[in-house]
């Protein structure tokens, strides 16, 4: 009896120190502020997975030079927005600018600078064309509204003189989770077929009038290498790291361009507007890769909310003037496209207009 | 007078349990005996105040998830309505959502996982509980079966992905339908697999609890094993037996990540089960961290809540059909 007293007393203190530790838990995710947390040696962002490996070598090498540690959550574009919004982290990140929606949510102006440029690739399984396929626009729109459903359909053939087409069925792959790539893949879409703007639109999810879905880029990947005839958007990086076919796409100007970090940055390389919310999608650069993409850190442009000091701002800020300049050196390695002059440029004037209590933190 | 009566009572059981009455006088005089007992209420005490509080707990728990359910989905509930249970699109651009193709998807992969794994469970529970209760191959047998249940759903999505899909893809081509290889079919395999052991553990320990006595009772007529089978252990097992599947479909209606991984993820109403779908599980799983707009996340919660009510409406029904079993 005695002992049994005793495992009940025990049982209770350990219930009472769980309960104890879930409200605080609790009470922490609710005031979990960064500004009221101590360490200002410790910046916290949250965002786009794109960007995560990037983000882990600079910040890495930012850390080795500069002392101050990123805390980077790779937990997908609409919740890094999220968490901004909700003022959880310093910055956020993200492959698609902020919709009115999500604009309308944020309590105050948030700034987009433009960090890197990535471009989605179409890869495709046909173990019997050994030469790089070649798609139009309108080939391409045509595939991803199930209107062209076999390999070789006229369309398809008549741009790709001197390869023999399968007479195997397309079987499209998209993105089964919200993601930037999509928003960027229905973007340029949406740019250049006008059936498909009316029916799909763009965004980070879509009603996707044909196809399989699979989660994340490796998912399409794997549905795409397993599936034979098969056609799908990924990440251009992970199409070259993994050795997978990719197609050429005619740009505006007509000509067909393979993706690659070069012809993404020339894609990049055109009129940026002042704040920097452009889609680079189908611009006009005669060298540059049509479905190419921006991705950018989100901050605020007044940097005093929520008790944060001025210290904190300035090392932010700080932090990113260096990802768009020095910082850029990181991105050729790991399959990113190193931003343009004209971007870095425009970077820089945005990053000067943010403010601590009213006063600019850059001089 | 009263005093007197009470005087003879007290005589007449101390005449015959004079020893027992005296040894608890004993007990209850002594301080040490006292505090013992006042424990030993407090703790009886505490123990059931704290039985009460764990179940009270657990009731708040649940009842807490449906309210935050409902009160999240009140923004989709006022722009979609009721049209969202049956509507076929599901369109986040535009802003129209309809649950209908994830209803269906998730319907058909458990029910169909369900009439696959029915056989194998039923059969490994009669195995292990009737033919071969003791012994190290049943053991091992056993201990099998309850890993199945412990592995994690995303290596069910793995193997599906690198051995069933390129099976059933094969499959598909003998059968001359589109071999995408991921679908509902394929889905409801890896579901069946996954489910198997909560119907067989519950059927075997029933099986075993069966009365010896009826079943010697059986053999003694002259019936053979089949049909001690057949006509003593499947009758008095029954409800227990149907729990077990019960336990089997709850689990595969809520089963996301493998799910999602075979499936094919697509909005699209299946025409066949070869044909790709979604379940409303998965969907919530791909979309709920990109959900960029208010009404698409309240949406997705309100999928949650179907969900939720597909559970208790299949559970109530469960228990139903269980008491009539048990009924009869």
């Amino acid at each position: 009896m005695k002992i049994r007293f005793h495992n009940l007393k025990s049982t209770l203190t350990l219930g009472v120190f769980f309960a104890i530790l879930t409200i605080s838990a609790c009470g922490d995710g609710g005031n979990g502020t960064t500004g009221s947390s101590g360490d200002d040696n410790t910046l916290i962002g949250a965002g786009s997975s794109f960007d995560n490996p990037l983000f882990s070598k600079m910040f890495s090498e930012y850390n080795k030079a500069n002392g101050l540690r990123v805390n980077y959550q790779s937990i997908g574009s609409g919740a890094g927005i999220s968490q901004l919004t909700n003022k959880t982290v310093d910055f956020g990140a993200s492959d698609a600018p902020m919709n009115s929606k999500q604009d309308s949510a944020a309590s105050a102006a948030i700034l987009h600078i433009p960090v890197t440029a990535g471009a989605v690739a179409l890869s495709y399984n046909l173990p019997e064309v050994k030469d790089t396929l070649r798609l139009t626009p309108t080939v391409l729109a045509g595939i991803f509204l199930g209107k062209i459903s076999r390999w070789d359909d006229p369309q398809i053939a008549s741009i790709n003189k001197g390869i023999k087409l399968p007479s195997t069925g397309i079987v499209v792959a998209h993105r089964s989770d919200g993601s930037g790539t999509t928003n960027i893949f229905s973007t340029y879409l949406s740019k250049v077929s006008e059936d498909w703007n009316a029916k799909v639109g763009k965004g980070s999810s879509v009603n996707w009038p044909v196809g399989l879905g699979g989660k994340g880029t490796e998912g399409v990947a794997g549905l795409v290498k397993q599936t034979p005839g098969a056609i799908g958007y990924i990440e251009l990086a992970y199409a070259i790291q993994n050795n997978m076919a990719y197609a050429k796409i005619q740009n505006k100007s007509g000509s067909f361009i393979a993706p690659s970090i070069a012809s993404v940055t020339a894609a990049a390389n055109v009129n940026i507007p002042q704040d920097s919310k452009i889609s680079l999608t189908n611009t006009d650069a005669s060298d540059g890769y049509p479905i190419s993409g921006f991705s950018w850190v989100l901050i605020y442009k007044e940097q005093k909310y929520n008790n944060r000091r001025s210290d904190r701002a300035a090392k932010l800020l700080k932090l990113i003037s260096w990802m768009i300049h020095d910082g850029q050196q990181f991105s050729g390695p790991l399959t990113y496209a190193p931003l343009s002059t004209a971007a870095a440029t425009v970077g820089d004037a945005i990053l000067k207009t943010a403010t601590y209590d009213g006063k600019p933190i850059l001089p | 007078m009263s005093e007197a009566t009470i005087e003879n009572k007290g005589i007449a059981l101390s005449d015959s349990k004079l020893g027992v009455i005296n040894s608890d006088l004993a007990l209850i005089q002594s301080k040490k005996g006292v505090r013992r007992l006042n424990r030993q209420i407090r703790t009886e005490n505490t123990f059931r105040k704290m039985l009460l509080l764990m179940g009270l707990i657990m009731i708040l728990l649940v009842i807490g998830i449906l309210f935050t359910l409902l009160l999240e989905s009140i923004p989709s509930l006022k722009a979609l309505g009721l049209k969202y249970l049956w509507g076929k699109t599901w369109d986040p651009v535009q802003d129209i959502y309809g649950a209908y193709p994830f209803l269906l998807g998730t319907l058909l992969t458990s029910f169909l996982a369900l009439i696959i794994s029915i056989p194998f469970s039923i059969a490994i529970a009669v195995f292990l509980g009737e033919y071969y209760p003791k012994g190290w191959i049943p053991d091992f047998l056993k201990n099998t079966v309850e890993l199945i249940a412990a592995v994690p759903s995303v290596i069910y999505g793995f193997w599906g992905l690198a051995v069933l899909v390129p099976m059933v893809r094969s499959l598909e081509t003998t059968l001359h339908v589109d071999p995408y290889g991921v679908g509902i079919f394929t889905s409801s395999l890896i579901l069946a697999v996954m489910i198997i052991p909560y119907a067989a553990s519950l059927g075997r320990s029933v099986i075993q609890m069966v009365p010896s006595s009826l079943k010697e009772g059986a053999y003694a007529l002259g019936a053979t094993r089949w049909e001690v089978i057949r006509s003593v252990i499947i009758p008095y097992t029954k409800s227990g037996l149907f729990a077990g599947i019960l336990l089997s479909l709850g689990r595969a209606l809520g089963e996301t990540m493998a799910v999602t991984m075979v499936i094919g993820n697509t909005s699209i109403i299946p025409k066949s089960i070869f044909a790709p779908g979604n379940t409303m599980a998965s969907v919530i799983a791909n979309e709920f961290t990109e959900a960029d707009k208010p009404v698409y996340l309240s949406a997705l919660i309100e999928l949650g809540l179907v969900l939720f009510l597909v559970t208790v409406v299949i559970n109530m029904i469960g228990k139903r059909v269980i008491r009539r079993f048990t009924n009869e």
